[in-house]
């Protein structure tokens, strides 16, 4: 399996990476980490007649935290942010996430923004982003606009920056609160495969240990990654007892919509869809209550 | 249809290496086929099995997962790599041999990228850690006990060194 032939230019910054696009329109394709990407061309499952090379990029590789986010540059590599400590105590998730994020190899060279711009609806980041709604910075000749993830995840594998522009950085939002806890966990054939469903979830607790804040998703179940932030927030003023965490199980199952392929029927992801929420919010719980 | 050809340069095992090559050119592909170090393995040329990992800059990489042309500029590092200057094996390909940790041996260039990287940056590893460390190499001979066990050896041997 050997990619179509296909024109390659190697982006010296941003500005060139839009010109570039806006040149070329839907024959160009940026490739970051390539790791879904080239397999995608060798497949011929896209073919690219231009491709944009911005891992060179050296101002799309930067990790700052802030008071209320944590931004990363598009083109941060995953084992970067997998390494960050500073990161993971403030956006926990991330690095729970990624521990279940492929092979050594392929964080060596996926990048964070590379995996949110590809928007496989059973991928491990895009789930983080929609469950933290993250806020994505697009850049394209004419400027800059952010989108949260909500509105960035537009189906399964697309999204909906135009094809003139560049996913430059994203914000992660830090919950700055002491008592918080968050927990990552998925379903697949072989550990770093694609999840079959993948859940996630954060608390924020009073010093009573009620719940002030809740957020919390699922993976692999829909055309996108799903948040509940209905759900969630009837957790909202409850201790997250076991009923609570039931019941908000239970409802995020029927919210979803799984489809049916050669790893899982829908039947069996439903399933999973029940099982993992439920696992997810009890981890979270446990991790804001000791934290 | 003729296609463009790019001017890389790639310092692969310590030395220099300059190319023309066409942009869809993996970079396995062109270690395989222009520099001749047939080393390292083709698999399955999606990303699954791990047989062509190579250090790109001292960390393991998939090598179909990359055009060469991404690499120019870089450093790469293939199993030819890991052998001691007067070609004998390193500890940790002394120890594969030893401890049974290859049949076929089609793995064993990807496991040996991987399980080095390992070593570099984690002298003393534990069992889980060597096996989440080739946890993206698959192997259908061995079972992967005895490359666990390789790796054990290796790195009882370098603390001894």
């Amino acid at each position: 399996m050997k990619s179509a032939p296909f024109e390659y230019v190697r982006a010296a910054s941003v500005g060139e990476a839009c010109e570039l696009l806006a040149r070329h329109g839907d024959a160009a394709k940026l490739i970051a980490g390539g790791q879904s990407l080239v397999p995608m061309m060798a497949m011929r499952l896209v073919r690219p007649a231009w491709l944009i090379d911005i891992n060179e990029i050296a101002a799309l590789r930067f990790v700052s935290l802030e008071k209320d986010a944590a931004r990363t540059g598009a083109c941060v590599r995953q084992c970067v942010v997998e390494r960050d400590q500073a990161l993971a105590a403030r956006v926990p998730l991330l690095s729970q996430a990624l521990a279940w994020v492929g092979h050594v190899q392929t964080r060596n060279r996926g990048t964070i923004g590379g995996s949110l711009a590809h928007a496989d609806p059973s991928a491990e980041l895009p789930l983080v982003a929609q469950v933290l709604g993250a806020r994505m910075v697009l850049r394209s000749g004419s400027g800059t606009r952010s989108l949260e993830a909500e509105k960035f995840f537009a189906g399964p594998m697309a999204t909906s920056a135009r094809a003139d522009e560049c996913l430059e950085e994203i914000h992660w939002p830090i919950w700055p609160e002491k008592r918080v806890g968050s927990a990552f966990t998925e379903i697949s054939v072989r550990h770093g495969d694609f999840a079959m469903v993948a859940a996630a979830a954060q608390f924020e607790l009073d010093a009573d240990g009620r719940c002030i804040r809740a957020a919390f998703g699922l993976g692999g179940v829909g055309g996108t990654p799903l948040a509940f932030p209905k759900i969630a927030a009837r957790l909202v003023g409850t201790k997250l007892d076991e009923a609570a965490v039931r019941d908000a199980a239970e409802a995020a199952t029927a919210a979803c919509e799984p489809g049916s392929d050669l790893h899982a029927s829908a039947q069996y992801r439903r399933h999973l869809a029940g099982v993992l929420a439920a696992r997810a919010l009890r981890e979270a719980r446990e991790r804001a209550r000791s934290p | 249809m003729s296609e463009t050809l790019h001017a890389i340069s790639v310092e692969v095992n310590g030395k220099p290496r300059s190319f023309q090559v066409p942009a869809r050119l993996s970079l396995v592909d062109w270690l395989r086929e222009e520099l001749r170090l047939t080393g390292t393995h083709v698999g399955c040329e999606h990303g699954v099995c791990g047989a062509c990992s190579v250090m790109l800059d001292g960390e393991p990489v998939r090598s179909c997962l990359m055009y060469a042309v991404q690499a120019s500029g870089h450093r790469v590092t293939t199993v030819e790599g890991l052998a001691k200057p007067d070609g004998s094996m390193s500890v940790l390909q002394d120890s594969f041999c030893e401890t049974h940790g290859l049949q076929c041996g089609y793995c064993t260039p990807g496991m040996l990228i991987a399980a080095q990287a390992l070593l570099d940056a984690n002298p003393d590893p534990t069992e889980g850690e060597i096996r989440d460390a080739i946890g993206g190499n698959l192997c259908r001979c061995t079972g992967y006990q005895q490359i666990v066990e390789a790796v054990q050896l290796a790195a009882r041997r370098l603390k001894q060194t």
